[in-house]
């Protein structure tokens, strides 16, 4: 038996997808690094949350574990992304991305 | 004996070393004393020999060492020695040290003295390797020694240009005649599995027949070769440019010796030239043509050693046609006598050229006779002898070889006629030259005369080109003789009376001062015509310039662009352009890369929906 008052997953779906979108067009046109890592966390975000509307729907608790994996992995992203904006900020004075192209072919 | 026999070539090549390595730091009197001195001790050495030969006329041969051997094959360094080879060998070193004394005073003032002495003992080195050789591999050696030495001394004056460009059409014009060569000598090592010129001889003797395909092929080829050296029709265009080599050089090598070569290697193999009586009759036809082209070229000459030059090529035409009718005793004297005078005629020319500060044109020269006595008595023994008049050395030889033409078959008559025609021209040219240089007004005045080093050769070779002719030649055992006399009667008077009658004519047409200026119809239109066409040779210069050296030079410009590159080029062209198209896109811009990627993610799974639905 499913429970009353529940959100249906759809509208769960929606919301992560929203989510998700948001996080790619923001990092897709921010240029400013810390803005783009946020972006980057908010489409994790999005993707989570896929992940416990679907748990949730099914009663499968492997959702739930997999949220816990991204939570940890965004935790580490976050991290090892800070440290490369402090380099950036070092190296090339500047949190631009369109400045940091120095791998161009 | 054995000894002497190695220390003929050995000495030269010994004294050619040592000057190569170290004569630029040698006083001038040490690099003559080498220079001169070995070619001197080399004709003692021959001296010696030719002694002994006197006593026992034994042909023996000396193996100083094996060459190569691969499988039954085998060459030895070898040197043998008979009757041919030691005639070559007393003209090779008599004539060699007479013209190295001349050149350490012609060549006294230049500044690469040793360098000249060091060719020139390099080149008489392996003109008496090419005589001496016991094998046909052996004989190449010498054969192409002598023709890089020629190439040396062509271009021994190489800061001007045109010196080079002489050398290299020298080398070139006898290179393509020693390729057939070396064909035929891959044919007869083929065929014999040897080089030995006995062992091939013998071979080809028992194994072919007489006038077969073989014979033809392998004799045409050398014949090729002895073209080249020899400078016949139709590669003789080589010859009148070498003359941009010293004076000595063309008596030694360009008169005397290494074009001789030719005559040397059809004599050496006579007993396989028998068996091709075809090649033979080209060989006498080209030395008939040769003779009276180059005689008519030289008539036409102003420039004094371009008129010996022709000559030269001339006389190398009547040789051949003595060897062509197989009289080979007649072109081996006429080869020695030629030696004798022609080496005179061109060392007094190169006496004049000297006193007249390096004048050459005989336009420019004139009543030369009682300013220097030396070179004029020279000059008149030497064209005496060329034109051959009786009494003279060139007479005996001549006069053998127009008499054995006459009687040498059905085609006799026709290439006496032919060679006659040549003598009277010969006559000509040779008293033309006499005529203009030392007679008439004096147009330039000598400033110095020849000394003793330059007087002693031209007294003896003028002594030789007197006598020369009446030396016998032992030739039995090497050539085969021609059993009955040279005809008598009318025919000989008229072979003897030609060049006197050729003389008379020069002397009406250059020695008078009111015949030349009636000499109308020498000037005519036609007359002026033949004499450019004969002065550039018969036009053989332009002909080979235009049918060979332009479009090869033509293709050679077309083929600097590498029109076949293209193609290999278009391919590496292609690759290029996608390299940079697709290195734009790796611009380094993060942003972008995104995009790209959301913009594929959404192709890709828009197509995976397609294909589940």
């Amino acid at each position: 038996m499913m429970p009353e008052a529940t959100v249906p997953m759809e509208h769960a779906l929606i919301v992560a997808a929203l989510l998700f979108g948001i996080g790619l067009f923001g990092l897709m046109l921010r240029r400013n690094i810390i803005f783009m890592l946020m972006a980057l966390e908010v489409m994790l975000n999005g993707a989570a949350l896929a992940f416990i509307a679907a748990a949730a729907h099914w009663g499968n608790p492997d959702g739930q574990v997999m949220f816990l994996f991204i939570l940890s992995i965004a935790a580490a992203e976050v991290s090892v992304g800070l440290g490369l904006v402090l380099q950036m900020r070092r190296q090339i004075r500047s949190l631009d991305m369109n400045d940091a192209s120095q791998l161009r072919g | 004996m054995q000894l002497l026999l190695t220390l003929v070539p050995g000495l030269p090549l010994l004294s050619a070393t040592l000057l190569l390595l170290v004569g630029r730091h040698l006083p001038k009197a040490m690099v003559t004393a080498c220079g001169v001195g070995s070619i001197g001790l080399a004709g003692i050495a021959v001296a010696l020999l030719l002694n002994q030969w006197l006593i026992s006329p034994e042909p023996f041969s000396v193996t100083l060492w094996q060459w190569l051997s691969v499988g039954s094959f085998r060459v030895d360094i070898a040197l043998h020695l008979d009757q041919l080879s030691i005639i070559w060998l007393c003209t090779i070193t008599g004539i060699g040290f007479l013209i190295h004394l001349y050149s350490s005073e012609y060549m006294a003032e230049d500044s690469d003295y040793s360098r000249y002495f060091a060719y020139l003992n390099l080149f008489v080195a392996s003109m008496l390797v090419l005589v001496l050789a016991d094998n046909l591999l052996l004989l190449f050696l010498g054969w192409e020694g002598v023709g890089l030495c020629s190439y040396l001394l062509i271009g021994f004056w190489y800061q001007d240009a045109a010196n080079g460009a002489a050398a290299r059409k020298a080398f070139l014009w006898t290179r393509a005649g020693d390729a057939a060569m070396a064909v035929g000598l891959f044919l007869l090592v083929a065929e014999f599995s040897s080089l030995d010129i006995h062992e091939v001889v013998a071979g080809a003797q028992l194994a072919w027949v007489e006038g077969s395909f073989l014979p033809n092929v392998a004799c045409a080829l050398i014949f090729a070769g002895a073209v080249g050296k020899s400078a016949q029709l139709p590669l003789q265009t080589w010859l009148p440019d070498a003359m941009a080599g010293p004076t000595p050089v063309s008596a030694l090598i360009h008169a005397a010796t290494m074009v001789t070569a030719g005559i040397y290697l059809l004599a050496r193999l006579n007993g396989l030239y028998i068996l091709a009586p075809a090649v033979l009759s080209v060989v006498a036809m080209i030395g008939m043509i040769t003779a009276v082209v180059a005689a008519f070229a030289a008539l036409a000459q102003h420039d004094i050693k371009r008129i010996l030059a022709y000559s030269t090529i001339s006389q190398l035409g009547y040789m051949f046609l003595a060897l062509g009718v197989q009289a080979w005793d007649a072109g081996i004297l006429h080869m020695m006598t030629h030696a004798f005078f022609k080496a005179l005629l061109f060392l007094a020319a190169g006496a004049v050229i000297e006193c007249l500060h390096h004048e050459q044109d005989i336009r420019r020269m004139g009543g030369l006779r009682s300013r220097l006595p030396v070179p004029f008595w020279s000059f008149l023994i030497g064209s005496a002898a060329l034109a051959a008049l009786p009494f003279t050395a060139g007479f005996a030889s001549k006069d053998l070889i127009l008499l054995r033409v006459w009687s040498s078959g059905p085609e006799g008559a026709l290439l006496w006629s032919g060679a006659a025609v040549g003598a009277f021209i010969t006559a000509l040219y040779s008293f033309k030259l006499i005529f203009v240089v030392f007679f008439g007004d004096i147009n330039t005045e000598p400033t110095r005369q020849p000394g003793w080093r330059m007087a002693i050769p031209l007294g003896v070779l003028a002594f030789f080109s007197i006598v020369g002719g009446f030396i016998s030649l032992p030739l039995d055992s090497v050539v085969p003789l021609a059993n009955e006399e040279p005809p008598h009667g009318l025919i000989a008077m008229v072979t003897a009376g030609i060049p006197i009658v050729g003389v008379l004519v020069a002397y009406l047409l250059f020695g008078r001062q009111w015949i030349r200026d009636l000499a109308g119809p020498m000037h005519s239109t036609v007359g002026t015509w033949l004499a450019a066409f004969w002065h550039g040779g018969w036009g053989m210069d332009t002909l080979y310039r235009r049918t060979l050296v332009q479009p090869y030079t033509a293709l050679a410009r077309g083929l600097r662009n590498e029109p076949i590159d293209v193609l290999v080029n278009l391919i590496a062209w292609i690759t290029t352009q996608f390299h940079l198209g697709l290195a734009a896109t790796q611009n380094g811009q993060l942003r972008r890369y995104i995009a790209i990627m959301v913009v594929g993610l959404i192709l890709m799974l828009s197509l995976v929906d397609g294909g589940a639905s």
